[in-house]
């Protein structure tokens, strides 16, 4: 029933491309969440959902229907400001009754002291009252209601900012980084909040962030996009375990993927810093790879006891991070001069004195990318075809 | 034992310093009692004695130059024309340039242009330009009466009448205090974050009448406030283009409190009277500025 559907959506801003045509399609109640860098377009594409914005080339559309016509308020969106652009002037109750004082009341029911002469007026702006109570009590602002804006903390006018689109029972909910002006712990019980507020009235939600950690735990699907395009859309379990392309997987995931330079070798051979992977791709031998490898798919081990069907790298311990639950360990690798490698491990886990270890992984938790950044497939390398690494097995 | 010894430590050290601190203040506080107080107790005291300019002794007569000025019916009419010239100007002049800072807010590069039109009036010399206006509005050689001739409506001898006199001494005072009520309208229209006209936007407020009411009035008020005083008093003090166009005429239309204050004061060298006109002029401003405080400032804070 209320569906968003974009199709090729252009924006440039004079002579600067904003959007090169987005296409995406929103299901009816699902959360999508729009990642990616600052800049890439994020609050001017649902900005052009709102209507506050105008795309130069494309549609939106609504429930399946074209609204590009329709003033903003006659789309059945409500939108959350990153600002939260509450009325100063008015109450927690103002601001929370003026999108049904606007709907409901004819322009002299509004104008002061001509309304005054309205017999309507009082019984409609009592049923707005009892609405607005109603909203207030979902989003705990009952006692606040006669605050100002400037009265309140950052926590209650995202409340009331919240509340103010949600009077309107609107089909579609844009939200434009609602949560990037809250402390960190306010902001983790604010998305458990979102998330189930959005199962609670079983609206489409649209979500813009840059904090991928909302994207991942909120999210139907997520679009994560980069200068004007999309460059993935999926779940976020897809994005995370399949990333499309190399700034995907280095936007989604925390500690950042650590990515090695790369090389195809001879029989289509994976080779990461010079050693052979049991991997192979379908590239020309020579051909550059970027190797993505997540921080849990590396395991520090006394160097010499790496597992042989293993792909594994020397490194030394830099670093050691406690998190508690798990401790986030930083390392050299020798030689060239490369960023160093993350890894998670157990709290438990001991490593030599001297901190010079085997990092271990499985080959196929490689991510490889091509040089322009797409993902490349790569299967796991018969042993026959492996004669290099096959005496270093036994 | 340490707290017993340290209270009087304590109380002098408190004592130096608050010595210290009006030590510094001095120079400036004797600087504005000097300087704005002191005129103004002058005056005052002026206003109760009979003395005239270049008269080498006076005589104090307590409240009998106010009285005089109040049963005075020209101070009276110059009074009520007074009145009635900031009734003109006030409304006329916050209103029109409110409108034209609305519209010209709304242009992006032609916006330069009209904030320069609107303002050189402000920047010109009201009597300078007051020649002009005499050209402007001659019974026989000015163009507007030309207009309203080929219009093939009746000349107004704007200035000669006094119908008209004062109305078209207000009409130029608005003229000249519009540029810079818009400026300052300008510049609180541009502190409205933009934001909020969006959210508005999808909040049904879809009509500029709308836009008005609900955001931009009310966000505007404190500015509001500010021109509203600054404009009445800069009106009531109304006394060039009157000096140098109708010098109070016809037949005293046109006459203002200020121009009495001038013409007792340094034509008739009646001092002690001046004073004490003066006093009745400061008591107007003081009442505006007070009265627009008190009724303005319930409705414009948050
Ligand atoms: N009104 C405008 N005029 C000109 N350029 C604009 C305008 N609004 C946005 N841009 C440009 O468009 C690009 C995309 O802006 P947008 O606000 O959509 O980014 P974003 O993805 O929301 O970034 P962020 O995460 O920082 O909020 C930016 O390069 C920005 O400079
Ligand atoms: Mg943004």
């Amino acid at each position: 029933m209320a569906s968003v559907e974009l199709k090729s959506i252009g924006k440039s801003f004079g002579s600067t491309p904003v959007l090169g045509g987005i296409d995406l399609a929103v299901a009816d109640g699902e959360f999508m969440t729009l990642v990616g860098p600052s800049g890439c377009g994020k609050t001017t594409l649902i900005r052009i959902i709102a209507g506050i914005e105008s795309q130069d080339a494309g549609a939106v559309l609504i429930g399946g229907s074209s609204i590009d016509h329709l003033r903003p308020h006659e789309r059945r969106v409500a939108m959350v400001f990153q600002s939260y652009a509450l009325y100063p002037h008015m109450s927690v109750r103002g601001n929370l009754s003026l999108p049904l004082v606007m709907s409901r009341l004819r322009l002299h029911e509004r104008v002061p002291l001509i309304r005054l002469l309205s017999s309507r007026r009082r019984e409609t702006m009592h049923s707005i009252e009892g609405e607005v109570e109603a909203v207030a009590q979902q989003l705990q602002l009952g006692a606040l209601l006669d605050r100002r804006p400037a009265q309140l903390s950052g926590g209650q006018r995202q409340r009331v900012a919240l509340g103010r689109a949600m009077v309107r029972h609107p089909d579609v909910f844009l939200m434009d980084e609602p949560l990037s002006n809250l402390d960190a712990k306010l902001r983790v019980h604010m998305r458990t909040e979102l998330a189930e507020l959005h199962q609670r009235l079983g609206a489409t939600f649209i979500y813009v962030t840059h904090d991928q950690v909302e994207a991942m735990t909120m999210s139907d699907r997520v679009a994560m996009m980069d200068a004007g395009h999309i460059l993935q859309l999926g779940t976020p379990t897809e994005l995370y375990g399949r990333p499309a392309n190399v700034k995907v997987a280095q936007f989604i995931g925390s500690p950042t993927i650590n990515l090695l330079p790369g090389s195809v070798g001879s029989n289509d051979a994976v080779e990461l810093l010079g050693r052979r992977l049991q991997l192979a791709v379908d590239l020309p031998a020579g051909s550059p790879l970027t190797i993505g490898l997540r921080p849990e798919a590396l395991t520090a081990v006394p160097a010499n006891t790496a597992p042989a069907d293993a792909g594994s790298l020397p490194a030394r311990l830099r670093r050691r991070e406690n998190l508690g639950a798990e401790h986030i360990l930083h390392f050299d690798l020798p030689g060239a001069a490369l960023p160093p490698v993350v890894a998670r491990a157990p709290p438990e886990l001991q490593l030599p004195a001297d901190g010079h270890v085997a990092l271990t992984f499985d080959p196929l938790a490689c991510h490889l990318f091509d040089p322009s950044g797409a993902r490349v497939e790569a299967r796991r390398a018969e042993g026959s075809r492996d004669p290099v690494v096959v005496p270093f097995r036994s | 034992m340490a707290a017993e010894l340290s209270r009087p430590r304590r109380s002098r050290q408190h004592w130096i310093e608050r010595l210290t601190g009006t030590g510094f203040a001095l120079p400036a506080f004797a600087l504005l009692i000097m300087v704005n107080l002191l005129p103004l107790i002058a005056v005052l005291y002026l206003s109760l004695t009979d003395y005239e300019f270049g008269a080498l002794e006076a005589k104090f007569v307590g409240l009998a130059n106010l009285n005089k000025a109040l049963s005075d019916p020209i101070i009276r009419r110059s009074l009520s024309n007074t009145l009635l010239y900031v009734a003109i100007v006030l409304p006329g002049s916050v209103l029109l340039a409110l409108a034209v800072a609305v519209l010209v807010h709304g242009r992006r590069r032609t916006r330069g242009f009209y904030e320069v039109a609107y303002f050189l009036p402000v920047t010109s010399t009201l009597i300078a330009m007051a020649t002009v206006w005499q050209f402007l509005l001659h019974p026989r050689l000015g163009p507007v009466n030309a207009a309203l001739r080929w219009f093939g409506l009746a000349e107004v001898p704007f200035l000669s009448d006094p119908a008209w006199a004062l109305p078209t001494l207000a009409v130029i005072g608005i003229w000249q205090l519009l540029g810079f009520n818009m400026v300052l309208f300008l510049a609180g229209l541009s502190a409205i974050p933009k934001d909020l006209y969006e959210a508005a936007e999808i909040d049904g407020v879809a009509t500029g009448i709308d836009r008005f009411l609900t955001i931009t009035w009310p966000l505007l008020g404190p500015t509001t406030m500010f021109v509203i005083v600054t404009t009445s008093i800069t009106a009531f003090k109304v006394f060039d283009t009157v000096a140098v166009m109708t010098r109070g005429g016809p037949m005293g239309s046109s006459e203002v409190l200020l121009y009495n204050i001038y013409l007792e004061g340094f034509q008739y060298f009646h001092t002690g009277y001046a004073a004490a006109l003066t006093v009745i002029f400061l008591f107007f401003i003081l009442a505006f500025s007070v009265a627009q405080t008190f009724a303005l400032e319930r409705r414009v804070h948050y």
